[in-house]
């Protein structure tokens, strides 16, 4: 079999405390949380977290004695920041390789067809010391045949120090090694279920699952199980995604800052939410035909537990702010049960069956407004100049008491001049 | 998902000629229109590794960049001798020309006289954050 072109992963360690690190060198050495939305839990942890023994999911009210105890610096999430850093990142990846694949905010995969003569750990080594120096961003690369191999080299780096932050799999030797002190629950696409069904037939490593027979794989769990299987064998079966296919769905949820219990501020909420879905819709260039709106209790603490959903067509297909306001309001109020003590902790709209206006099918009845559009784009571009929300609905309401809390977030220090990042002179 | 830079997203732009259309004659300058003036380019050369900070002091007062005012930072840039940087020392951000001395150490030099040179080495660890490439004022 000849040589395939090999992949590369490389991904931010703790990319959002690095990102808060970059701007705040105080922070360097120092133990560093970040919260989830509403500073709920533990979704980036510095090394020195990682040691107390804190896990990823954590909730912050569990766990309030370590983080005074050890003097844990606690950030609310700075999604502007790190969404920022992150463009950064890439474009300094896309110098060394015109095939990326940005996979998430802190990882990218990178095709290695034209470097196949290359000594790539020594390339890669270059690579993460161009993307420190440029964006300040620490980062780990691991290579291999397959993506799934990419990324499991990429996981074996960041664990294991003598690595030195490359780790290349695309000699059987290395690899074989690697896979055999691989645990299988932390192979790319493995869910907990999946995993609970291995570890039944005694598979517990990398290394038992790429020695499971393809058809064997398939019967158990599914195609992607198989695909799997023959990607930890070195048989690619996953190509680059240079190109985000379009999306299918797309969801606006978020915990409010306190519990909502009435209706009037429910739907505030809902319509925020849907007027920020009508921005994601224009931004893609896609209109929906199908519109959900839910709205729960915390499962989490007592009293009464409720959790509203209900969903609506479209007609016709649509990304106007105000036709999606309307849907989601008819969602919340068809599914609200009169309070009765709910505590809401949690609202969202969904949209499903997104295709580009000129796809969507031709309404008998309900023409789309003509002068929609025009509004729409305008305002849009109002916002986009002066800031997100300077038009608004006035469904949304005005002061918005339910909001997302962020006690404790950084300046946005790479996008606002009122933001910057302070230099002693 | 690759864009340039936008440090700030409501940039404006400069209009070079008015974009009102004459009435009577076509403009003898259509042809001639050259598009708007745009300092980011001009100021960020490299934008990935580029990033604006806001100085608060009077110690580079001598390099001409007062309290109050903005500079570009390339990180990219190789500090060399006589660089003004972004230096961090004890973990503060702190703006001063760089020196390399005669005996291997090196230095961050304040250009003030109120103010106190640190040289920096084993004793004084100190890192060079990025290299400064621009200042920005407004008068007004």
């Amino acid at each position: 079999m000849a040589a395939a072109p090999p992949f590369a992963l490389i991904d931010g360690n703790n990319f959002y405390v690095s990102c808060e690190r970059v701007f705040d060198r105080r922070l360097e050495g120092a133990p560093v949380l970040v919260l989830s939305n509403n500073d709920g839990c533990a979704i980036a942890r510095s090394q020195e977290v990682k040691a107390l023994g804190i896990k990823m999911g954590t909730p912050a009210f569990k766990i309030r004695d370590l983080i005074a105890k050890h003097s844990i610096r606690v950030f609310s999430s700075n999604y502007t920041l790190y969404g920022d850093m992150s463009r950064r990142v890439n474009a300094v990846i896309a110098d060394f390789s015109p095939d990326v694949e940005v996979y998430s905010i802190d990882e990218t995969f990178l095709g290695l067809a034209g470097f196949a003569r290359r000594d790539l750990p020594a390339m890669c080594q270059d690579l993460r010391a161009t993307v420190a120096r440029c964006t300040g961003i620490p980062t780990c690369v691991g290579i291999g045949p397959t993506k799934t191999l990419a990324k499991l080299g990429n996981a074996a780096a960041k664990k294991r120090p003598e690595f030195g932050g490359v780790c290349d799999l695309s000699g059987e030797g290395p690899r074989a090694a690697v896979l055999r002190a691989f645990p299988v629950e932390d192979v790319w696409g493995i869910g907990p279920a999946t995993a609970a069904k291995l570890a039944a037939l005694g598979i517990a490593t990398a290394a038992g699952l790429r020695d499971m027979s393809p058809k064997q794989a398939r019967a158990l769990g599914t195609v992607t199980l198989e695909r799997t299987v023959l990607e930890l064998g070195g048989l690619s079966c996953l190509a680059l995604e240079e190109v985000a296919p379009q999306r299918k769905g797309m969801a606006v949820t978020r915990s409010f800052g306190r519990p909502v219990t009435s209706l009037d501020e429910l739907r505030e909420a809902v319509a925020a939410y849907a007027t920020r879905a009508g921005e994601k819709l224009r931004a893609h260039g896609v209109v929906a035909g199908q519109l959900a709106a839910f709205f729960h209790t915390s499962p989490h603490r007592d009293g009464p537990h409720h959790h509203g959903q209900r969903s609506t067509r479209l007609v016709p297909m649509t990304a106007d702010t105000r036709g999606l306001i309307g849907a989601a309001l008819r969602c919340v109020e068809a599914a609200w049960r009169g309070g009765r003590g709910c505590r809401y902790v949690k609202a969202g709209v969904l949209l499903d069956d997104l295709c580009r206006p000129e796809d969507a099918p031709p309404t008998l009845f309900a023409a789309p407004s003509p002068k929609s559009g025009a509004l729409m784009a305008a305002v849009d571009r109002v916002n986009a100049k002066h800031g997100r929300n300077t038009l608004f609905p006035a469904a949304m309401g005005i002061e918005r008491g339910w909001k997302l809390r962020a006690a404790h977030h950084s300046p946005r220090y790479t996008t606002r001049l009122d933001e910057l990042p302070r230099v002693r002179a | 998902m690759l864009h340039p830079a936008a440090l700030d997203p409501a940039s404006l732009p400069t209009p070079l000629l008015g974009r009102l259309l004459p009435a009577g004659f076509p403009s003898p300058a259509d042809d001639y229109l050259d598009g708007e003036i745009d300092l980011n380019p001009y100021l960020i050369e490299r934008p990935a590794s580029t990033f604006l900070m806001r100085v608060a002091g009077e110690s580079m007062k001598g390099a001409g960049i007062l309290d109050g005012d903005m500079v570009v930072v390339d990180r990219s840039v190789a500090p060399q001798s006589g660089h003004v940087v972004v230096g961090v020392v004890h973990g503060e951000m702190t703006l001063k020309r760089f020196h390399r001395l005669k005996n291997g150490r090196a230095a961050l030099q304040a250009e003030n006289p109120d103010f106190p040179e640190f040289v920096i080495g084993e004793e004084l660890p100190a890192e060079i954050w990025g290299v400064v490439v621009g200042v920005v004022r407004k008068l007004r």
